[in-house]
């Protein structure tokens, strides 16, 4: 092209669309992604990396603590601590996967709809969600979770309610600013439909937050899912949760701490590596540092 | 192109006392205490593969104008005719109908393309859109028109940002000659680029014109790139035409005072051409309190008392000027 202007010879003819190796001299990425895919292989392939029967109990071993037979030790049942966290981890996981993905995509459809139409529209929809942050967290889940009865399901609805209004105010916003872009009106000007609008031009540049407010999301909703089970309001024994080995543990904290401990460091390093990941994620898709990258 | 059973001579499109209005609203209950008039009754035409400049400060309404008739704005008033048939209701088919034939290239090259879209699928949605050609031949369409503005066909699948803001420009009019519109509004389409970028652009549109029959109205403060492209200019002040006429009528011999003052600040490096026109330079009045009688008055240096009374009609001189002034 003549009307091409010299570029640096290093930033010419790059045509990769994702830069997968220099995305992981983040560290954070780095960190958060390796601890994320481990606990979710380890979710995915729990039946073959459990090494005893989660419900098999063997009270006179019971707080064995670490051996070789048992790698994290044992329950207060004497039930094998490691296979009852890798099939927690599924249980966990399942809810905050459904969580979220529903929640980002309600909050999404909501946040779209508003930012763009705005007027009387927005102010509705955004009066809804105030309704929803009106409420304490805890209440709203903890009465969910009472009025529908404990259950996976149930769980993933009752964080699903308090979870939505933080991608769709997101995303309300970044719309706001994207719906004055050229490239917005260019389409409106072809008379493109305002689906169209929404789904084609607005919210592919509107994926960088919402990726980065659902993998922490991820962190929030394996917290929560775990504070119910604490509370007795996730799912019944014996459900292999964490949640409810980290509370149940505590009765005997002072003479055999290991069984909250190891469930509790679970549910930590879980959170970590969605937090770092959501964190990584957030530095690499800044449009700031896009521009910057690709200039 | 639509079935062209009109005179051939006629303007393809005639705007009609077009008016924006933007209100101004304030204080809790949302009063309106004022009213923006950024364009406050403009009318012209333009021919079939024709170019009319349109020029004027910032703020005089021009980009508000261009707007308007993409459609992008709402105009409070006026009427837009294609082939002298009146655009009824903006809505459903009729709206449709007016977007194939207006289209829109915007100012910014980097933020009018989806930063997320290859090219191809930039170029190929307004195929989609009003559903031209059959789905398997809309790629080679694509490919087509990008060879016409001067792009690579292997340049298709990139993203904007592997391009230079002259090869977005092209992109954008690409896009917009997709629909294959009787009209274009440029909306400052060089002044975002290099002078040499500019000249390449300008020649493009005029080539295309020459190829297509489309007609322009280009939308620019820079007098020179207009005197390169137009055929006809009109200036804009506060919302309204204050003086149309044929390019060299303008640059040649400007009647009205403000054109004057315009042709006059252009810099120019022949001193003899250098213009000495004793006019305030003043801020422009803003566009919520226009002056009555002629809004030029503040500023004008033959400003007399008839025109704080009245403002002066845009009427003819000498059989092809439009100039709205008592007293020129």
């Amino acid at each position: 092209m003549t009307d091409a202007t010299p570029k640096p010879a290093a930033a010419t003819r790059r045509t990769r669309r994702f830069r997968l190796p220099r995305m992981f001299r983040n560290a954070s990425l780095l960190i958060g992604a390796t601890i994320t895919a481990s606990i979710l292989l380890l979710a995915i392939f729990a039946p073959l990396v459990a090494t005893h029967d989660l419900m098999q109990m063997d009270m006179p071993n019971r707080f064995s603590g670490p051996s070789s037979e048992h790698i994290l030790g044992t329950d207060n049942f004497g039930r094998d601590l490691w296979s009852r966290l890798v099939h927690g981890a599924r249980i966990s996981l399942s809810i905050a996967v459904i969580a979220v993905l529903a929640s980002a995509v309600i909050g999404t459809i909501v946040g779209l709809i508003s930012g763009y139409f705005g007027g009387w529209i927005d102010l509705l929809l955004m009066r809804i969600t105030d309704v929803f942050l009106g409420f304490p967290p805890l209440v709203l889940v903890l009465a969910v979770v009472a009025v529908m009865g404990p259950g996976l399901v149930n769980v993933a609805v009752s964080l699903i309610i308090v979870s939505w209004t933080e991608y769709a105010r997101v995303v309300r916003s970044t719309t706001l600013s994207l719906r004055e872009q050229n490239y917005v009106q260019a389409a409106r000007a072809l008379g493109a439909s305002w689906p169209r609008i929404l789904f084609r031009e607005i919210l592919p540049n509107s994926l960088g937050p919402i990726i980065v407010l659902a993998s922490l999301g991820l962190g929030t909703a394996i917290i929560w899912e775990s504070a119910l089970s604490f509370l007795g309001f996730g799912l019944p024994p014996p459900a292999p949760t964490w949640g409810w080995s980290l509370s149940y543990g505590t009765r005997f904290i002072r003479d055999e701490p290991w069984m909250s401990i190891i469930s509790g460091a679970a549910i930590m390093i879980t959170v970590l590596g969605f937090n770092l990941l959501g964190d990584g994620l957030r530095d690499i898709l800044d449009p700031r540092q896009q521009t910057r990258g690709k200039g | 192109m639509t079935p062209d059973t009109s005179d051939i001579n006629g303007p393809v499109l005639s705007v009609r006392d077009l008016k924006v209005h933007f209100p101004i609203r304030k204080g809790v209950f949302q009063r309106q205490v004022g009213t923006v008039r950024a364009v406050d009754g403009v009318s012209f035409d333009i021919g079939r593969s024709e170019t009319v400049g349109l020029v004027g400060e910032s703020g005089c309404g021009k980009s508000t104008t261009g707007l308007a008739l993409a459609g992008l704005v709402e105009a409070t008033e006026g009427k837009v005719m294609f082939d002298g048939a009146r655009v009824g209701s903006k809505t459903g088919r009729d709206l449709a109908m007016y977007r194939q034939r207006m289209q829109i290239v915007f100012q910014d090259p980097f933020s009018s393309l989806n930063p997320r879209q290859r090219v191809r699928d930039i170029l190929r949605a307004p195929l989609d859109i009003h559903g031209i050609g059959a789905p398997a031949e809309r790629p080679q369409m694509v490919l087509d028109m990008m060879a016409r503005v001067g792009l690579r066909p292997d340049q298709s699948a990139s993203f904007p940002h592997q391009f230079s803001g002259g090869q977005r420009q092209r992109i954008g009019i690409a896009r917009a000659l997709m629909l294959k519109p009787d009209v274009i509004v440029c909306d400052e389409p060089v002044s975002a680029l290099d002078v040499s970028v500019q000249a390449q652009i300008l020649n493009l549109l005029n080539d295309l014109q020459a190829e297509l029959g489309v007609s322009f109205l280009f939308i620019s403060h820079d007098l020179g790139v207009v005197e390169h492209i137009s055929h006809k200019v009109a200036v804009m002040y506060l919302g309204k035409i204050v003086e149309m006429a044929d390019r060299q009528a303008i640059f040649a011999n400007p009647t009205h005072p403000y054109t004057e003052l315009l042709l006059s600040s252009t810099p120019s490096l022949d001193p003899r051409k250098r213009r000495n026109f004793s006019v305030s330079h003043d801020d422009v009045p803003s566009a919520t309190s226009i002056p009555a009688g002629c809004a030029f008055r503040t500023r004008c240096p033959l400003a007399t008392e008839i025109c704080v009374r009245e403002a002066p009609p845009l009427s003819l001189r000498d059989g092809t000027r439009l100039v709205a002034c008592h007293n020129r």
